[in-house]
């Protein structure tokens, strides 16, 4: 069951690679939206550093939402995510598969390029490993709650807009306490209460989401 | 070993058949036939386990699939309408990968003379023309070693050679004590056939 899941995620980076446009894309928009608030509200440096950690937050959702058509849609196209039904494993464990591969491909670059983009907002030095870890915990439960809504929305005619509107209000904690633990940081407060729920949303998520993705999923190939 | 009791299929508002009933047995060569939209595929997808039939049920070895899921996905290759091959990667990586999906590892060497057997060319299949993709599709077949095929048009886009290479590949399948269940247009297929007529379609 591990070599087949193994399978999965080696497939899915393979094909990510061979497409490098269109995860390029993605991490692209992040740093443009996350450049244009600077660029929009002035240079005042008290006004960025209180927006900092929403703004690079919401821009994070935004990216991690662009690149979740492409979760399934390709599959579906083609027919391989038929197979994938009749694979030798449950097909929550390829559900599960995939989507870390797709948080390998859209989520870890933007925790990695989140600080470098988070200079333009001059904060405290201490805040950006702060910022890191909110994102290394908060991308992985985007990823796995954003498969439930790209399951639901297969095959169906503008379907990226509902995904948005199916997805979006199911990110408000991710987002609450991811720019939480920055501002906490930032206030004096420590971070600790705000990554350790994120880590709870992610444990839940991580149980909890890949069976509903499945069932959408056969939902979906009926 | 596969049983179909009395399925009945509705797309929408409207049945597509019912009532229908077969039990294969090894060695097995069963062709359903039928017109446009009298739901050959359908059949197919519901005898693989990808639908539910809106009643009756497939039974493996006597046991129903829906419960025995990965169990029965081991048993059997299903190549559907689409050739469920990734343009963006060599048919071998295609090949490799379903091998292992399906749960087996097949060595370099077999998954090479399986391509070249098809005669496919070892380029990306974005490159590959509708024959060739099929064909690469079809490369499953021979390094599978599953008791049951189901098979949805087989011989669509293949050229002569390719479909008298795919209509052996299922002789031999029967021969060996396996079965197959496929959908065609064309009366190919040399070997005498058991049937199933969905009729002429709602």
């Amino acid at each position: 069951m591990l070599a087949l899941a193994r399978t999965v995620v080696h497939r899915d980076l393979l094909l990510a690679l061979r497409r490098r446009s269109d995860v390029g894309t993605a991490l692209l928009f992040f740093v443009i939206v996350a450049s244009l608030f600077p660029l929009g509200v002035g240079a005042e440096p008290n006004l960025l550093r209180a927006i900092a950690p929403g703004v690079i937050w919401v821009a994070a959702l935004l990216s991690s939402m662009l690149s979740l058509g492409r979760l399934f849609a390709a599959d579906y196209a083609d027919g391989t995510l038929e197979q994938m039904l009749l694979a030798a494993a449950p097909l929550g464990v390829v559900v599960a598969a995939k989507t870390f591969a797709h948080w390998l491909v859209s989520g870890l670059p933007l925790v990695a390029i989140a600080p470098l983009i988070a200079l333009q907002y001059d904060l405290a030095p201490g805040l950006y490993g702060v910022l890191a870890l909110s994102l290394l915990l908060g991308t992985p439960v985007l990823s796995l709650i954003g498969a439930i809504g790209a399951a639901l929305t297969l095959g169906l005619r503008g379907g990226g807009v509902l995904l948005a509107l199916l997805v979006l209000p199911l990110y408000v904690p991710v987002l609450i306490f991811g720019a939480g633990a920055v501002e906490a940081v930032r206030d004096g407060l420590g971070a600790a209460p705000h990554l350790a729920l994120l880590a709870a949303c992610l444990l839940i998520a991580a149980v909890g989401t890949p069976f509903a993705t499945a069932a959408a999923v056969r939902i979906a190939l009926d | 070993m596969l049983e179909a009791a009395e399925l009945e299929c509705e797309r929408g508002a409207r049945t597509l058949f019912r009532g229908v009933s077969f039990v294969l047995r090894p060695g097995e060569l069963l062709r359903v036939a039928g017109a446009n939209g009298s739901g050959k595929t359908s059949l197919l997808r519901i005898l693989c386990g990808l639908s539910r039939p809106s009643a009756g049920e497939v039974r493996w070895n006597g046991q129903p699939i829906a419960g025995i899921k990965e169990d029965y996905a081991r048993e059997l290759v299903y190549i559907g309408h689409a050739p469920a091959v990734k343009d963006d990667l060599t048919p071998r990586e295609n090949l490799e990968i379903s091998c292992r999906l399906a749960g087996r590892a097949a060595s370099a060497l077999a998954l090479a003379a399986a391509l070249e057997r098809l005669r496919v060319p070892e380029l990306p299949v974005r490159k590959l023309s509708q024959g060739q993709r099929r064909r690469a599709a079809l490369a499953r077949l021979l390094v599978s070693e599953t008791p049951l095929w189901l098979l949805d048009e087989p011989f669509a886009t293949l050229d002569a050679e390719g479909i008298s290479l795919v209509d052996g590949l299922m002789g031999k399948q029967v021969d060996g004590g396996g079965a197959v269940v496929y959908t065609t247009h064309q009366e190919a297929g040399s070997r005498s056939t058991r049937v199933v007529d969905l009729g002429a379609g709602a």
